[in-house]
């Protein structure tokens, strides 16, 4: 069963550094416990803060009353929404970075509504949490239930109850008079799609059905504020993006963000989770009442009631393909659950779920249905995984009617360089070909399969992002050098900065010091999210780098008093090109510093546009349990093109994660909700996450396509390994049984039951 | 499992969640002790009006958690020797009430003659929690899907109980009287279990269905335990089912149809059905009442089979 | 409500502290001992991420009062590396980026260390059952697993051979 995982690149063709995989910087922290994460820091005087959150799926708040509570012992503070200001909308962005101020405020603390079960409506700062505890049981609220709707076509129906009676319905015309729980519609449109379909020798349509999903990170949200006496919050969390705490922070309370400091502790995991605010502001404001520091530190239970999971989809999807497996044509829509806010990722969803082919002909529309459980935040390559879960089972059945192989099928339609995508640009150079190929020549791929065995391929696309990171170089007297950036390390940035300032400085990786810096210490840097930081974040490293560099040869012009142009960067040493005088090293220049200008230092920011897309494929071996249901994972292979690995180790790790993931996803995860909407299974024993018994080793193939946008040649490999899994597996069971399953996820209990309609 | 309780608890849950004053006043000020001995214990619990025994508190502080009001007194019931014991007394395997789970797949000799009983413990969660969890919390807890309780009943366990009136000892079976409830009295706590050693040619077995490998509650479980003839006909059969009814229940009719006979596909096809025909289900976020009904039949017949591969082996 | 004195051996020292005796350990151990590397992940015994070696059994120290451990021996996350170094567990981790976020790490390491201290040559099957009482989100467990066994494997290379 063991697989080995293949080593890549430990030796890149024209790198010394790159493609290596030291151990990483800040790993010597977190295998002796001395790495801080957002609930380790204790302050003195602090107080312990808890918040209320609401019995009912939707209700009207008619009243709170904190007046007993106020008067307990050893309370300090209580805060309802009456002390936050209301924002209006206005919200920027897209993706994982989207939000709107209305509902960010809303959701962080309810105000004349509470709209989901663990919806925050009140939270006090108590000396202890008992203390805090005892404070939240005398708060008294006065509801006007209200009824309430999770499904999305329930949701659209006419007679639904609306949760904004303000949310009319964006992208139709013409624009609706009434409000509904639809807050927008999305629609690619390309080609004739009925001439594409005629054109088809085979049509296959299906709906599929899929849950609620939590990204599941391990570290529960935690945060001390403490605001002084001048009025300025520090404030100590993990998250994704520090910079993104202060400014939601700070709006969120009504200041400028260069009030709020924000102290990036150790993330214990995110995967889009954590790139929102829920109990920050909510500390501060507590603190700047009560005077004192306030720590809040979720419980398991909050955080799946109230933070962030990622939206249940219906997803009806047609595809039309010739006798030779060309792709015609492809139809259908999509409703993905926004939770409580607009803004599910179902745009993302259309665009993605067919990414990987070139098909001339598309009609896909997206609905964001809100509904009455917790705001979806951006959950690992978010709204494309429940839409491939579709597009790629439907690809598996076109291939099975035509007598393809499913690994064929995908190499006639694949996409490539100049190739208009069906979201709209045309691809620069893709490796998705690639990825396929590295499958099917995989071993796995043509191991024999036993009885009630099954083999399943998918595949998946992912954009990754760029966009806005700073980082600062500075080399430190012995010729070692600092990297600050404002990336929060969730496994192995550090490592893959430091890498990449050693290849372009010419030290030893070890001689690098990578630090994530707070808010007052390096430039504004966007959240680690997208798959964006290697990329982006890596560009702004690499910039600082070349400006250090030609600041160095500088200097050693200088000293050896001749033309800068004259002096080379080699190996981390200034060489003069005649080879006449001794080269200088980082340590000599800088020990001679004082002398040639001061300390060496620079910085960079980037705005990085040229994200290479990423893609993957993979394929499951499953067994089933023909009495039972139980699907066991027998083998697992997954090819992702990285563009350029910088720490292969951590790409794998990326990828087998992912893929994880996508398992979990797959076979047992959900949000189980009651008949009045509350979450019956809000811990890790009932929300199914895959424990180690429950996996193979995951083999990894990394492929490695170039992106053009980084100067190595970086993509982002984040998130797109969580895409195929489910289809996968689908696709897996299929082979092993005969059955489509089209319900996510695939308990026992499904597959038993679709065994039984089935007849076996 | 940390909460073989959490399937109930949610029945409790509404009970609980609006305490009587007095309970409210308790919870700040819980008190912890540790007896050393029973007769020790016995007087902790007359005393204490809202005292309550643990043994591993793999459930009992996850229900704290979950917001069940805490007791005046928490008596952990550990530092009692006779209660964290495990030995052969003559004929018989005398199990402390709070014997930790991991202790049992350290006995050789109980692994090998009682396999399914040693399993059923070891299946109570992960490594963690079999340093903790005990047969004596598993079964008093009284959860529909505790692991042990049917392995304890197919061997005919009985609970020695200590209490106010002295100690009285009661068969396993009748310990759990409805989800959460236990016959046990005020005052009562369970001191050991004991089984009879098997005969020859006899062994046990326990399955049960989980989602996943590890960590979760059982879906379905099944105890079952034979003893063969020579020529490999069963001479006694008893099967019993766990999470499919409030309490454990009983196949009898697995008895009329294998006794006298060997374990033919048929007659195992008949225990099948008649397993799924005695389970008293409910649908819940673990499983449907039809899934359990199935699946109990799938696994009364692959526990027996198990057995009797055993038994026959014993035997030889 | 006053607080009760508790006695024992943590990391191989003595060590005293006071708690409430409706405290966990692990509460105790983070916020009264200020032993942060162990790690909160639920509080209801279903991640790990507390792993403490009590009385030499692994334990989740969310699921012990803290008035429990007068007399006992507790080992954490803080006492595996010693004036010779790391523990083989912390050095495969560290070569195997066997860790992403690492806020499971502390717990997988002490169960990984229960596990070698009682099965010194533990198969791939037997680690993946030991540690599924650990949740990790990041990693999949491959390269969990693998740093297990390679630990494994290094320290039945150092000890003599028998």
């Amino acid at each position: 069963m063991t697989v080995t995982a293949t080593p890549t690149t430990d030796s890149q063709p024209g790198y010394k550094w790159v493609g290596t995989r030291p151990v990483r910087h800040d790993g010597l922290d977190k295998v002796t416990g001395r790495a801080r994460y957002g609930a380790d820091l204790n302050l003195p005087g602090m107080l312990i803060g808890a918040v209320l959150r609401s019995p009912h799926a939707h209700a009207r708040i008619l009243s709170i009353d904190t007046s007993a509570a106020q008067a307990m012992e050893g309370v300090k503070a209580v805060v309802t929404g009456a002390d936050f200001p209301m924002l209006e909308s206005g919200g920027e962005g897209s993706g994982e970075e989207y939000y709107d101020p209305r509902d960010l405020c809303r959701n962080v603390m309810a105000r004349d509504k509470v709209l989901y079960e663990g919806h925050a409506l009140a939270a006090v700062a108590a000396t202890s949490r008992r203390e805090a505890l005892a404070a939240l049981a005398a708060i008294e609220v006065d509801y006007d239930v209200l009824p309430h709707v999770l499904d999305v076509s329930e949701a659209m129906a006419p007679d639904a109850p609306i949760l904004h009676d303000d949310l009319i319905t964006e992208g139709v015309d013409p624009i609706p008079d009434e409000p509904s729980n639809v807050a927008s519609r999305y629609v690619i449109d390309r080609g004739d799609i009925e001439k594409g379909f005629a054109e088809a020798d085979v049509i296959v349509e299906r709906e599929f059905v899929t849950q609620p999903v939590h990204q599941g990170y391990i570290e529960p949200h935690a945060v001390v504020a403490d605001v002084g006496e001048d009025g300025k919050a520090t404030v100590f969390c993990s998250s994704q993006g520090h910079f993104m705490v202060r400014s939601h922070t700070a709006e969120l309370l009504g200041w400028e963000p260069s009030r709020v400091k924000v102290i990036p502790a150790e993330i214990g995991g995110g995967f889009g989770g954590k790139t929102t605010v829920y109990v920050e502001p909510v500390a501060a404001r507590l603190s700047q009442k009560a005077g004192r520091p306030v720590k809040i530190v979720m419980t398991r239970d909050e955080v799946f009631r109230a933070t962030g999971p990622t939206s249940g989809s219906k997803i009806r999807l047609k595809v039309g393909a010739t006798r030779d497996g060309r792709l015609t044509a492809v139809e259908g829509s999509m409703a993905y659950q926004a939770g409580a806010f607009k803004g599910s990722p179902v745009s993302l969803g259309c665009m993605c779920a067919f990414a990987p082919y070139a098909i001339e002909n598309v009609l896909l529309e997206g609905l964001d249905v809100v509904v009455n459980m917790p705001k979806v935040a951006a959950y690992r390559a978010p709204g494309a995984p429940m839409a491939s879960f579709a597009s790629e089972t439907l690809l598996d059945e076109v291939a099975e009617q035509l007598g393809i192989d499913p690994l064929e099928l995908r190499l006639r339609n694949a996409a490539e360089e100049g190739v208009r995508s069906v979201y709209g640009p045309v691809y620069k150079r893709i490796g998705f070909k690639e990825t396929v190929e590295a499958v099917r020549d995989h071993p796995q791929y043509s191991t024999e399969l036993g009885p009630n065995q099954g083999r399943g391929v998918a595949s998946g696309f992912w954009f990754n992002f760029g966009g806005s990171s700073s980082a600062t170089v500075h080399i430190n007297e012995d010729g070692s050098a600092s990297v600050l950036t404002g990336s929060p390390d969730i496994g192995g940035s550090r490592a893959s900065m430091a890498l990449m300032a050693a290849e372009e400085l010419g030290i030893d990786v070890y001689d690098i010091t990578p630090i994530v810096s707070d808010t007052e210490s390096v430039g504004y840097t966007e959240v680690t999210g997208g798959s964006r930081v290697t990329h982006a974040t890596g560009m702004a490293v690499i910039d600082a780098c070349r400006k250090v560099v030609t600041d160095l040869r500088a200097r050693a012009a200088k000293v050896w008093d001749v033309d800068v142009e004259e002096v080379e960067w080699v190996d981390g040493r200034a060489q003069h090109v005649s080879g006449d005088r001794a080269p200088m090293t980082t340590r000599d220049l800088a020990a001679g510093a004082a002398g040639t200008g001061g300390p060496i230092t620079a910085s960079a920011a980037v705005n990085a546009r040229g994200a290479g897309v990423a893609f993957s494929t993979q394929v499951c071996d499953v067994e089933v349990d023909p009495e039972t249901g139980a699907v066991t994972i027998l083998r697992y292979m997954t090819a992702q093109d990285a563009g350029r690995a910088i720490h292969p180790s951590y790409v794998e790790g990326q990828m087998q994660g992912g893929v994880a993931q996508g398992i979990g996803w797959a076979l047992n995860e959900e949000y189980i909700f009651d008949t009045g909407g509350t979450m019956e299974n809000p811990g890790f024993l009932d929300y199914r996450m895959p424990v180690a018994s429950d996996l193979p080793m995951i083999d990894t193939v990394i492929v490695e396509v170039p992106n053009p946008g980084h100067p190595y040649g970086v993509r982002g490999v984040g998130e797109v390994g969580i895409v195929p899994p489910m289809a996968a597996v689908a696709n897996a069971i299929h082979d092993a049984t005969g059955l489509r399953m089209s319900e996510l996820p695939m308990s026992p209990v499904k597959v038993l039951e679709a065994i039984g309609a089935n007849g076996g | 499992m940390p909460a073989t309780l959490r399937a109930v608890l949610r029945g409790l849950e509404s009970a609980l969640s609006s305490p009587p004053e007095e309970e409210l006043r308790v919870r700040f000020a819980m008190r912890y002790v540790a007896p050393t001995s029973i007769e020790e214990a016995v007087s902790v619990l007359d005393g204490a009006v809202a005292a309550q025994v643990y043994a591993g508190a793999t459930d009992f502080i996850p229900q704290l958690r979950m917001g069940r009001p805490e007791p005046g007194v928490a008596v952990d019931l550990k530092r009692i020797d006779r209660l964290t014991d495990l030995r052969r007394e003559g004929n018989t395997w005398v199990i402390g009430a709070a014997t930790p789970s991991a202790r049992l797949a350290e006995e050789d000799d109980l692994v090998a003659e009682l396999p399914g009983l040693v399993e059923a413990a070891g299946l109570i969660g992960s490594d963690q929690i079999q340093s903790r969890a005990s047969l004596g919390g598993n079964l008093c807890n009284a959860s529909p899907a505790a692991d042990s309780v049917p392995a304890m009943v197919v061997n005919d366990g009985r609970a020695v109980i200590a209490g106010p009136g002295g100690m009285r000892t009661i068969p396993v079976a009748s310990v759990v009287t409805g989800p959460g409830t236990t016959s046990l009295a005020s005052g009562e706590f369970l001191v050991e279990l004991v089984f009879d050693r098997p005969p020859p040619q006899t062994a046990d077995a326990y399955l049960r269905f989980i989602p996943r490998t590890e960590m979760d509650i059982a879906v379905v479980g099944a105890g079952a335990r034979l003893t063969l003839d020579e020529a490999g006909r069963c001479q006694e059969v008893s099967v019993a089912l766990g999470a499919v009814a409030p309490t454990v229940v009983m196949v009898p009719a697995a008895e009329d149809i294998l006794v006298g006979h060997t374990l033919t596909d048929d007659a195992l096809k008949r225990v099948a059905a008649e397993a799924s025909a005695v389970c008293n289900p409910i649908d819940d976020k673990r499983g449907t009442k039809a899934y359990r009904r199935q699946v109990a039949g799938v696994l009364a017949v692959r526990a027996l089979k198990l057995a009797a591969d055993r038994a026959a082996r014993t035997g030889s | 409500m006053s607080r009760t004195h508790v006695t024992c051996t943590i990391n191989g020292d003595p060590a005293e502290f006071l708690c409430e005796e409706d405290q966990t350990l692990l509460d105790t151990l983070r916020d009264v001992v200020g032993l942060m590397g162990v790690k909160e992940g639920c509080a209801t015994g279903d991640c790990g991420a507390c792993s403490v070696i009590l009385n030499g059994r692994l334990n989740c120290s969310c699921l012990v009062f803290a008035p429990e451990a007068e007399g006992a021996t507790i080992e954490t996350v803080e006492g595996m590396a010693g004036p010779d170094g790391l523990h083989p567990l912390q050095e495969t981790f560290l070569e195997g980026a066997a860790l992403q976020c690492g806020i499971c790490t502390p717990g997988f390491l002490v169960a990984g260390k229960a596990l070698l201290d009682r099965n010194p040559d533990p198969t791939e099957e037997e680690v993946r059952y030991a540690v599924a009482g650990n949740l990790c989100r990041c990693t999949g467990y491959d390269k969990i697993v693998r740093s297990i066994l390679d630990a494994a494997d290094r320290m039945g290379e150092a000890a003599p051979a028998s």
